[in-house]
């Protein structure tokens, strides 16, 4: 009774090409409230940077420029073992797509643990807003908003990861039980783009919290 | 078969030029550029996150549909980034005369 194309094709939609379609809108749009998301952030690190470049300038020269690099090449090689995985995925190759998807996870986790020892390191240092923050008084009210964006900022955005790692492992569990279909990768393809998103927000956040008052 | 083989080579080279501009990026940060050190870097994010978008999410192969979403949401956040901007940029035009 259950043919695998019916079993496979929602019974809201026509035809697996209409459904796959459906399936990249759904993200694409949520990924659009995401953007204006991270957007005001961004907005409020601009015009505070704006009023305060001293202070950003002292504040940003406390971040781990070592760190955020070596983040930077993990997170773009995580996004290479993404598209990789959904290419393993349409041609049914079921191992490949595992290793693929264990290699980004590895390269998740590794982003987090880099991300938390520099956290741990700040600490340490006396930059986590509160009452135990010590920067030089003269700029401390502004360099205090720049720590405060700073982990709003990377903290929202290592929340993202640990979801997107949540989403990787149900793939890698999908995948290992060998419900991934070639014909119809769609989880795949659709927490692909989550994961590339996430990726991009890096590719911003890297270059502004980490760089651009580097020449100082 | 020859067009998946065709997409990997794909991959490859867009992760290539993306390990280039991220080495780049970090490189000419240690420059002092005057005001354009920023502008630097935006532009280089911003390639990154294009080649990112086109390649590895695919709108190069999606429908106009998804292209329409996009390009919605970046004009919303361009109102939210370029009113707030010309707010903070004219503030202060009234005080020294």
């Amino acid at each position: 009774m259950d043919g695998p194309e019916t079993s496979i094709v929602a019974e809201q939609f026509q035809s697996l090409e209409q459904q796959k379609d459906a399936d990249t809108l759904g993200m694409w749009v949520f990924l659009a409230t995401e953007i204006m998301f991270f957007g005001g952030l961004f907005l409020a690190y601009t015009v505070y940077r704006i009023m305060y470049p001293e202070a950003w300038a002292e504040a940003s020269g406390h971040t781990s420029f070592a760190i955020g690099t070596i983040n930077t090449f993990v997170l773009l090689t995580s996004s290479l073992t993404v598209v990789l995985g959904l290419d393993a995925a349409t041609l049914g190759r079921q191992r490949k797509l595992i290793l693929f998807l264990v290699l980004t996870i590895v390269l998740g986790l590794t982003f987090l643990l880099l991300k938390g020892f520099e956290y741990y390191h700040h600490y340490k240092e006396g930059l986590f807003p509160g009452p135990g923050f010590r920067l030089e008084p003269e700029y401390a009210r502004a360099a205090l908003l720049f720590m405060c964006l700073y982990f709003a900022m990377t903290g929202l955005h290592a929340l993202h990861m640990i979801v997107g790692l949540g989403l990787m492992s149900f793939l890698l569990i999908r995948a290992w039980r060998g419900l991934i279909r070639p014909e119809f990768p769609a989880h795949v393809e659709i927490i692909g783009l989550y994961w590339h998103f996430v990726d991009i927000v890096w590719i911003f956040l890297y270059p502004l919290l980490y760089l651009v008052d580097r020449h100082q | 078969m020859s067009e998946q083989a065709v997409s990997r080579t794909v991959y490859y080279r867009v992760f290539f030029a993306l390990i280039v501009l991220a080495a780049l990026t970090a490189l000419v940060a240690e420059v002092n550029l005057g005001p354009f050190n920023v502008t630097v870097a935006l532009v280089i994010a911003l390639v990154k996150a294009g080649l990112v978008a086109v390649y590895f999410m695919h709108l190069r192969e999606s429908r106009s549909l998804v292209w329409l979403v996009l390009l919605i949401s970046l004009a919303w956040i361009m109102i939210m980034l370029v009113l707030t901007f010309a707010d903070y940029a004219t503030r202060s035009w009234g005080q020294f005369r």
